[in-house]
């Protein structure tokens, strides 16, 4: 893997000859800079810039003024088609080839840097296995036979091909509908953190900027920049009256969001196998504040509860007598999508489990409105 | 009737079928001019077609130009390029120049119109991603909006093709050869068999060259295009 490349903007404008007031897609006087390996999302109402910005560091947009480095590298100078080769690009309607594999389509840039086909095929088929599809089942195929979210979990492995340090995203999941959206959004981020590139990601969406980004831009229409912070930053202290309508009312609710499951300190779940003696499950559930005990099998995998009430009446543990089940999380859940998990559900905890299934402790409502306390108390 | 099987009968006589002004040479010529005809113009009008599509400079210049060449007659053509390439060499300037820049200048207008159309038609996000990929613009053209164009140009060579082969028949009337001779002498010995069988055989090479080019349009699409049009099709008529 290759190294991620810091993206520095300095002073870079955009105007568009003949266009007055409004100007839409012109960018005044961007300056900010995205570390090596980070995910900086640029955020903002239709016509601020931000596809003008983004298009601009791989030259399909020539700034007016102003330099963008990717590295030390000043993008103006040198080849703009080695400067292209060198840097992923991934769309919103994905722009795969209907007319190439799936295959072909992955290997687009090895085969332009003249990589050896056996070569190109190797690293085509190992990049449709980080991203989730099966090269057997897939690499023959044409784009037309896969559905909107495969597709554009092809354009990834595309961009991915000649390992970049570099990732351009203009919209990549706005043609999705918002499940699988959220899918691929959990996807990008656990390739993220093995692969660690510099991703810029455009959006109008502030939930996915707040989600996506370790670092957001909101861009006002004009092309200024509103605010460049982290995601927390942004929604704990919003720099003006515009990002604060932009970023919503609702900026306790989103910090949520910015908590994962992981953060937490979780509470331990009285759990019990079947076959366990009663008896002493009675007592473990009693000294537990919590009424309820967690059956598990041997694996340690949740089966069911069994709330104090049940268990009092009961002359062995089985596994048919659990029930109500909990929502299940995992470390990378959000305490926003935990939140909303449990009130539909209508509980007061979940239960977190490992990638092997494995029960690793409780979240409870409580502990989340802890959170939220905490949350609006730095808040402004 | 009597035409029906006036034409049958002088269709079916070997007599008029060998020989170095019978059917089979005849055809021969016909096929072997236009072909040439068609050559030409698609040196033409391919390079600059896909030119005007990939750049969208000159886009009005070249529709305006091949409207020009489909409101000019193939006759006025002929009359107007004659007297000079006659004056040039009295033999091929009288009996073939005339009729071939008459048939270029025919062949033009479709073959032009559907590559620049073809090519200007490929999905602009599809081509912005191939060049934000690092394609040279040459690479572009040749890998993405080629091939998916192809469908439109093919068009537009079929519906050459198939105007040049009806009007080369012109090119008898001024001593070419070719199938047009059938109508210029069966004209002139009132042989009606021979005149109708001459134009049944340039409506059969013409029908020829249409379906050629069908299932050649069918050979080369890539298996991916073919199940998007299939879709596009099926989505049309739900």
């Amino acid at each position: 893997m290759s190294t991620a490349e810091r993206v520095v903007f300095q002073h870079v404008t955009k105007r568009y000859p003949g266009t007055g007031k409004g100007n839409p897609g012109a960018v005044e006087d961007l300056s900010l800079e995205v570390p090596a390996g980070k995910v900086c999302v640029l955020v903002g109402p239709s016509g601020c810039g931000k596809t003008t910005s983004l298009k601009m560091v791989n030259r399909l947009i020539e700034p007016t003024s102003g330099r963008i480095l990717i590295g030390d590298r000043d993008v103006m100078q040198g080849d703009v088609i080695a400067l292209r080769r060198g840097i992923g690009y991934v769309i919103q309607q994905v722009g795969l080839f209907p007319h190439q594999t799936i295959r072909e389509n992955v290997a687009t840039v090895p085969r332009l840097l003249g990589w050896e086909e056996a070569r190109r095929r190797d690293r085509a088929d190992e990049l449709l296995a980080l991203v989730g599809l099966d090269p057997a089942r897939y690499a023959e195929r044409y784009p037309s036979a896969l559905s909107g979210g495969e597709r554009q979990r092809v354009g990834v492995a595309r961009a991915l091909a000649a390992d970049p340090p570099v990732l351009l995203m203009d919209e990549p999941f706005g043609a999705v509908d918002p499940i699988v959206r959220e899918r691929l959004q959990n996807e990008l981020l656990r390739l993220q953190e093995q692969l660690a590139k510099t991703i810029l990601f455009v959006t109008h969406d502030i939930d996915e900027a707040i989600k996506m980004g370790d670092l957001v831009a909101v861009l006002q229409t004009g092309g200024h920049l509103a605010q460049f912070g982290t995601p927390d930053e942004i929604l704990a202290n919003p720099a003006s009256e515009f990002v604060a309508r932009f970023v919503g009312a609702d900026r306790g609710l989103k910090r949520l969001a910015l908590v994962r499951v992981r953060d937490l300190e979780l509470r331990p779940a009285p759990t019990a196998r079947p076959g366990d003696d009663v008896a002493a499950a009675r007592k473990r559930a009693a000294a537990d504040p919590f009424p309820y005990l967690l059956l598990v099998d041997d694996a340690n995998r949740p089966i069911g509860w069994i709330d104090d009430r049940r268990l009092q009446s009961l002359d062995s543990l089985t596994a048919d007598v659990a029930e109500s089940e909990s929502p299940l999380f995992d470390r990378h859940t959000t305490l926003k999508d935990a939140l909303s998990m449990l009130l539909e559900a209508g509980v007061q905890a979940g239960i977190v489990v490992n990638d092997a299934g494995a029960v690793q402790g409780l979240v409870t409502v409580e502990m989340i409105l802890e959170r939220t306390r905490a949350a609006a108390e730095d808040g402004p | 009737m009597q035409l029906v099987t006036d034409t049958i009968a002088w269709l079916l006589d070997p007599a008029n079928w060998g020989g170095n002004q019978g059917i089979v040479t005849r055809l021969l010529e016909h096929a072997v001019f236009s072909g040439i005809s068609i050559a030409i113009a698609m040196a033409i009008a391919v390079p600059a077609g896909i030119w005007i599509g990939h750049t969208g400079r000159f886009a009005a210049l070249g529709t305006n130009v091949a409207n020009l060449g489909r409101a000019l007659p193939s006759l006025a053509i002929i009359g107007l390029v004659l007297p000079i390439t006659a004056a040039i060499d009295p033999q091929l300037g009288f009996k073939v120049y005339p009729t071939l820049v008459a048939m270029v200048v025919l062949a033009v207008p479709p073959i032009l119109v559907n590559c620049q159309a073809g090519i200007a038609g490929v999905d602009r996000d599809l081509v912005e991603a191939a060049r934000a990929m690092g394609m040279t613009e040459r690479q572009i053209v040749r890998g993405i909006e080629l091939p998916l164009a192809m469908a439109p140009i093919l068009a537009g060579l079929r519906s050459a093709s198939v105007q040049v082969i009806a009007t080369a028949t012109l090119g008898a009337f001024f001593g070419g050869g070719g199938l047009g001779r059938f109508l210029v002498e069966g004209i002139a010995q009132r042989d009606d068999g021979m005149t109708f069988g001459g134009v049944v055989l340039v409506a059969a090479l013409a029908l020829t060259v249409e379906g050629a080019f069908i299932v050649l349009q069918r050979v080369i699409r890539s298996p991916g295009l073919a199940r998007m049009e299939g879709a596009r099709a099926a989505a049309g008529a739900a």
